[in-house]
């Protein structure tokens, strides 16, 4: 599936959810399901400080692809780590650098990717960019 | 006894919503709101006598001039200094202390030290590691206990005929723990040494004396105390101020320009560089007057219940525990429930309408030492109830359920 298929189909499940309560609890879900990051990937270098919650993240090439794993100490924003990776994760690098963020607004988590949350997710997906742009430029040499 | 409905219809941004709930504002320690006569004093300024201020010889400019420095004796009156002119105007706490440790580093020498305590702002701590940095004068920290409380046998320790300046707040911003800081001004001023006291959150609960305190610095924010943010004030002794060269250069601080040489104007303009926040320091005095009307002892009286109730309903919740437990408290509880991150439980109860603070408080040496990556915070105002703690408690336990 490309990038904004699969943002699409969030987009349809989060279409099920009356209110905010139940996305929420479908985010929690979704932090508490998160494939466990490998310890040895929670390094300081894989670390983007939010000031209040920390995300860890690592992007390793697979063929011609990127899979990315993340870990964080608040389970919200877990959650949408779990959202993102399964939006970016295993996708060529030059899909994943031309992607959108666009979903995260329509499934209603917008304040979550505000500056001021300063919980480490607008870092993140910065960082999704940049390992796409490394990678990029790398096999292009 | 205060009738807390009258003095909520004061506050117009009370009775808004928030995500569709009416607002509950437990953030008070990161500003407070402003009651009607403050946000129509700042509209009548820029209506009937905007004007540059200590210049102009026409009308307009000296009615501005007046209401300006009105308002600087008002403040001097509020916080008990000895002259106005000890009573300078800043944009806020950061500006005050920033403008004191810029001071002294034409006093320390290397080797000198300063004194900060565990329970600093970061505000209260970089400007003084820079000063270090500058100066080679040494930082040392006052350590707390359990509880956040300043462990004062250890303060006695530090303190030495190095110690040139001490430096602590009057209220904890993260743990809300009032410091016993009239004691530590006497015991710094018997090694000679100076004492900085940020006010930032001790201004809305309790009117500082500086007087009584003998505290050579007083810094505190406007914005904290029902008046505008931009406004401060720097307390300094009259020989500290004369002492202490000027922090900004520019136009209304001086007495004389040639190329040659500069003079500098008296006190206090001379630390006054600029045209400052007018509107905002004339308006800074419509608060003090608003909140002397409402009467300090009345707000203590309405915090601490506030204070106990919360103590009391959050503690129900099972796994929650308040960082913070002197007996000496401003109406703060920092706290967290166990295995759960702060910022889950504050994006939570944000969707039901209460506005909290969560994170490290832009204190993270407090965080370090109880090994948590923040807390949250509700700080309460005079104006808020106990029937929105009720709110919040019942939104931290649903948060609760939901995250565990």
């Amino acid at each position: 599936m490309t990038i904004k298929e699969i943002q699409d189909e969030i987009i349809d499940e989060f279409s099920m959810f009356d209110d905010w309560m139940q996305r929420y609890e479908y985010i929690i879900e979704l932090g508490k399901s998160l494939p466990l990051i490998n310890e040895e990937y929670k390094t300081d270098d894989n670390l983007i400080k939010g000031c209040q919650s920390k995300v860890w993240l690592q992007g390793e090439q697979n063929d011609d692809k990127i899979v990315f794993t993340a870990d964080s100490d608040a389970i919200l924003t877990k959650g949408i780590i779990a959202i993102l990776i399964r939006a970016f994760s295993n996708q060529k690098a030059s899909d994943i650098i031309n992607a959108d963020t666009q979903f995260i607004d329509e499934i209603g988590l917008k304040e979550h990717l505000s500056a001021t949350r300063a919980n480490g997710l607008v870092s993140m997906i910065k960082n999704i960019k940049m390992y796409a742009l490394a990678f990029d430029a790398k096999n292009k040499n | 006894m205060l009738d807390i409905q009258k003095i909520r219809a004061d506050f117009p941004i009370l009775s808004e919503k928030v995500n569709g709930k009416p607002l509950i504002y437990f953030d008070n320690g990161a500003t407070s709101q402003k009651p009607q006569v403050v946000i129509d004093a700042e509209a009548k300024y820029y209506q009937e006598i905007n004007a540059n201020i200590h210049r102009g010889v026409h009308t307009l400019s000296q009615l501005a001039t007046d209401a300006y420095e009105i308002s600087r004796v008002k403040l001097q009156h509020h916080i008990n200094a000895k002259f106005s002119h000890e009573v300078l105007f800043t944009s806020g706490t950061t500006h005050g202390i920033n403008l004191v440790a810029n001071g002294f580093a034409s006093i320390l020498k290397p080797g000198d030290e300063v004194l900060v305590s565990s329970l600093e702002h970061h505000s209260n701590i970089v400007p003084w590691q820079m000063l270090c940095e500058k100066t080679g004068a040494v930082l040392k920290v006052i350590p707390i206990n359990q509880e956040g409380e300043l462990i004062i046998s250890e303060y006695e320790l530090l303190l030495s005929e190095k110690t040139k300046i001490v430096t602590v707040n009057h209220i904890s911003n993260a743990l809300g723990v009032i410091n016993p800081v009239k004691e530590m001004i006497a015991k710094a001023h018997a090694v000679g040494a100076a004492v900085l006291i940020d006010g930032a959150q001790a201004v809305p609960h309790l009117k500082p004396d500086v007087q009584d305190l003998d505290c050579d610095f007083y810094a505190f924010s406007g914005h904290k105390m029902c008046g505008p943010t931009g406004t401060g004030i720097l307390y300094g002794k009259e020989a500290w101020l004369n002492k202490l060269p000027p922090y900004q250069g520019g136009g209304e601080m001086i007495k004389e320009v040639t190329f040659e040489k500069t003079t500098y104007a008296d006190l206090p303009h001379k630390f006054e560089a600029g045209t400052p926040n007018i509107a905002g320091g004339i308006v800074l005095g419509t608060a003090v007057d608003y909140l002397n009307e409402v009467g300090f002892g009345n707000i203590q009286l309405q915090e601490k219940k506030l204070l106990e109730h919360a103590t009391k309903r959050l503690l129900e919740i099972e796994g929650l525990r308040i960082y913070g437990n002197g007996k000496n408290k401003a109406s703060v509880v920092s706290f967290n429930i166990d295995g759960i991150h702060p910022y889950d439980i504050g994006s939570i109860i944000d969707k039901l309408g209460i506005a909290v603070r969560t994170g490290h408080h832009c204190a993270q040496p407090i965080m370090n030492f109880f090994c948590i990556p923040g807390t949250i915070r509700a700080s309460f105002s005079f104006y808020n109830t106990k029937e929105e703690i009720d709110v919040m408690v019942e939104a931290v336990k649903k948060a609760k359920t939901m995250l565990s």
